[in-house]
């Protein structure tokens, strides 16, 4: 599974209200055209987790919730209104009236649970079934004795009902995820395995052609329930495109977004070349570079030697490798998440204090080790980076330069890849929430075999804050919960199963002739750009 | 005659029995596990497991060959793991495209090698020869990837005589075409000018020329004819040298064929679609082997099949 290599958050949050006064004065209607390198696979929302199709999904299909244009603010979407229980464990959504299908059938609160109770079949093989374990019947679901979640009821045509098992900070951002949209029983039936080549939503475009290999179109649904979206009456996707080759397009004018983004080795021309480093948008985003060490293994169990290689490691040197398109970091989370601790200093770069430290640990003399790293540009690079920075302190390792999916499968196993650089498939958020950033890759629960905990760190003691953390469900709350989130990860820097390396940054480059705020360009959710937002100069 | 074809279709079937053993047992061993792959990184232990358990993943490894193979007698190479479509579908609709470029390369290279086999063999030991052996030198030992880019900037990019890339028209088609010639091209120049020179040294030449026919008209009528007969038949046995360049000259140009479908796949570990593509290239080049075999005899009568 490719992963959404590159998610984000905005660093400037946009005010909705600048963008909907805006909107008035935009003229639907032109078109555009998005290259990809890669095929898309599916248009399935329960199945989609993919780079290129995970915006498109968005933009064919709608759920209860979303975020504003350009920001990780959520806001309702298909749900009118929703209340919470005083316990945080009953979510009540009452839906907007009048929404169509593609296939022009109303949308009603039957299909909300069709769909909850689809994507955690596990015979859909949803990769996102996890995101929904906190609603009540879900582990009934996965072990196949239930076929429908029971805490999701039908109250009335415009109503449904919530319960979830535990208290859920993060439910509303589950609600607003691709795998939480909502689609119609019939056309699911109709096509089976195949309806993600013939996706249905009621979203603010349907596919109109879809030529395998070659291209896709949209075109606008023009009953969409959003009055005054999309803005374009097209958008054409043509897959199979080199990154090289889709920019040279781009200055020819014959592409307007170049989906995979710019080459890192084509970076610093493009941004020094003057026609078009004004195309150019960057943004921040949810993404941290690390480099894990197994703590199962020897002599990665030793504390020492894990904060010895955090100081050992050069991180602005590695950023310079990559053109300064990151920032350094210290710990977990990114920059723009809430719970990010801005004051911490993090381990210093000290290749003295560093041996000292080894030489404290029983290996003065250092030892020999292996670090996996993804074959991709400009991973291995950096893999060579970091065995110049730990070759200084007497450590020799090994570099494994494998395919992505062969550097997961290893880095899931307690007894082998003892250090795994992230680059090229590192930790992404899902959702703009610091619980997103634990779980699956610093929790108990991914320190299994196929995890993706690499390190294998579990600490039950964090683990239970963390559990308690995501139980403040109260709004009101929200500062006591990032404060507790923020404790969390500095805690798990104390133990050091990771080197923090850097924070990326995303640019998109986009024709003259687009238009929008810069912003739902680099949009945090709507990765890389939210097409339903996007207007045509040329016919204005 | 007759039992000569059907030993070579024997042998070509257990050729692609062959490949389709080792192919499989190569992917089987990748440390890659499909089911976590499908089941993403939020998946519990149980998911992996189901998936694993649907996918037939956890039976033993000849089993799994035999359910493949099962389903390949009947045509059915399975469901790709991530593009989660028929990898059959995919591969008959990227097909025509690449069965395309090929017309467009033989085309390419034929004329090309041939016309500079041709001018190097009367040209022998002159500069010209050596010019243009030290050109097919370069088209044989280029890489396609840094020929294809260099192509494409230069006569699409600078001189905007054809389209960046893509698919549709015959314009699309002439600079892959072009990158994929050129390598054949390298050989076939090599070839034709040693048929060549093979030829103009034989007997019925010298008589053609005592009877004082005209030098243009013995190299048109009576040399090459007879030099250029065992070059074409070189064509089936190149389609191995094509079926390894389209994976590179498909993901350059953005050309729809399987070419392309291969390289996605192997980046991202599609075991059933590198299987497929696999299947397919390797029939592609028994059937281009079989073919040229078969054609040997009718154009050099000294060669019998037995």
């Amino acid at each position: 599974m490719k992963k959404i290599l590159l998610a984000g958050v905005a660093l400037m949050a946009l005010s909705a209200f600048g963008i909907e006064s805006r909107a008035d004065d935009i003229k639907q209607g032109g078109s555009m055209t998005v290259t990809y390198k890669d095929d898309v696979s599916t248009l399935d929302p329960a199945i989609g987790y993919d780079w290129q199709n995970w915006s498109m999904i968005k933009s064919l299909f709608d759920s209860l919730m979303d975020y504003e244009p350009g920001t990780s603010n959520l806001k309702k979407d298909l749900a009118e209104d929703y209340t919470i229980s005083e316990d945080g464990k009953t979510f009540t959504f009452k839906l907007v009236k009048g929404v169509k299908f593609h296939n022009g059938r109303e949308m009603t609160a039957e299909d909300v649970k069709y769909s909850l109770d689809r994507v955690t079949n596990p015979k859909t093989q949803s990769p996102g079934a996890g995101f929904f374990a906190s609603i009540k019947g879900y582990e009934k679901m996965a072990d196949g004795s239930a076929t429908s979640l029971e805490g999701v009821t039908v109250v009335d045509p415009y109503t449904v009902k919530i319960e979830l098992s535990r208290p859920d900070a993060t439910f509303l951002h589950v609600m607003a995820i691709n795998f939480s949209s909502i689609v119609p029983k019939e056309e699911v039936e109709k096509y089976g395995a195949d309806f993600g080549k013939h996706p249905v939503g009621t979203g603010a475009f349907k596919l109109a052609e879809w030529t395998l290999g070659q291209k896709l179109v949209f075109e606008r649904n023009k009953d969409y329930w959003n009055k005054g979206l999309p803005k374009l009456d097209q958008i054409v996707f043509e897959v199979g495109q080199e990154p090289v080759v889709a920019l040279l397009r781009l200055q020819k004018g014959e592409v307007d977004v170049a989906g995979d983004g710019i080459p890192p080795a084509k970076f610093l021309e493009v941004k020094n070349d003057p026609n078009f480093s004004k195309l150019i948008v960057e943004g921040g985003q949810l993404h941290t570079g690390y480099l894990t060490m197994k703590v199962t293994m020897k002599p990665f169990d030793n504390l020492k030697v894990r904060q010895a290689v955090n100081m050992a490691i050069n991180k602005e040197r590695i950023v310079k490798i990559i053109n300064g398109r990151a920032v350094p970091a210290n710990q977990p989370l990114p920059p723009t998440m809430p719970g990010y601790a801005k004051d911490y200093e993090g381990y210093k770069f000290d290749v003295e204090g560093a041996k000292k430290l080894l030489a404290e640990a029983g290996f003065p003399d250092g030892f020999e080790t292996e670090l996996y790293a993804n074959n991709t540009d400009p991973n291995p690079r950096i893999a060579q980076a970091i065995q110049q920075d730990l070759a200084a302190i007497g450590i020799k390792a090994e570099i494994k330069s494998l395919a992505q999916a062969n550097v997961i499968a290893a880095g899931g196993e307690p007894d082998q890849a003892p250090m795994v650089w992230s680059g090229g498939m590192a930790w992404i958020a899902d959702f703009p929430d610091p619980s997103n950033f634990y779980g699956p890759i610093l929790g108990c629960s991914g320190a299994v075999k196929g995890g993706w905990n690499w390190s294998y760190y579990c600490n039950k003691d964090i683990d239970a804050r963390a559990t308690a953390a995501d139980s403040i469900t109260d709004p009101a709350k929200k500062g006591e919960r990032e404060d507790a989130w923020k404790g969390i990860f500095l805690d798990v820097m104390k133990d050091a199963p990771w080197v923090p390396v850097m924070n990326e940054q995303r640019f998109t480059i986009r024709s003259e002739r687009l238009g929008g705020p810069d912003a739902i360009f680099v949009d945090p959710v709507h990765i890389p750009v939210h097409y339903d937002q996007v207007y045509a100069k040329d016919v204005q | 005659m007759i039992s000569y074809i059907a030993r070579r279709l024997l042998q070509s079937l257990l050729i692609l029995v062959g490949i389709s053993v080792v192919t499989f047992a190569l992917l089987y061993l990748l440390p890659a596990d499909p089911a976590r792959q499908i089941a993403g990184r939020s998946a519990t232990a149980e998911t992996v497991a189901n998936i694993r358990e649907q996918l037939g993943l956890n039976l033993p490894f000849y089993q799994q060959y035999l359910r493949y193979a099962a389903g390949l007698v009947q045509g059915d190479f399975g469901r790709s793991y991530l593009q989660k479509t028929e990898v059959s579908e995919l591969i008959a609709s990227r097909l025509p495209a690449s069965l395309l470029l090929m017309a467009g390369a033989i085309t390419c290279e034929l004329l090309l090698g041939i016309t500079m086999g041709l001018v190097a063999a009367l040209r022998r030991g002159k500069p010209a020869d050596h010019i243009l052996m030290l050109v097919s030198f370069v088209g044989v030992s280029a890489p396609q990837f840094v020929v294809g880019i260099m192509i494409l900037y230069v006569f699409a990019v600078t001189l905007g005589w054809f389209p960046i890339g893509g698919y549709g028209t015959f314009a699309h088609l002439v600079l892959p075409s072009l990158t994929l010639g050129i390598l054949g091209a390298g050989w076939y120049a090599r070839m034709m000018r040693s048929s060549m020179i093979d030829v103009l040294r034989q007997d019925f030449i010298r008589t053609a020329h005592s009877k004082g026919i005209s030098g243009r008209a013995v190299i048109w009528r009576h040399a090459l004819p007879n030099a250029i007969l065992p070059v074409i038949a070189m064509i089936g046995i190149d389609i191995g040298l094509f079926m390894s360049g389209i994976v590179v000259v498909e993901s350059v140009f953005g050309w729809p064929g399987i070419g392309q479908l291969a390289w996605q796949a192997i980046q991202r570990v599609d075991i059933p679609i590198i299987m497929g593509v696999t299947l397919v290239s390797a029939l592609a080049i028994v059937i281009g082997n079989f073919i040229a075999d078969m054609v040997t005899p009718f154009i050099d009568p000294r060669i019998k099949l037995r």
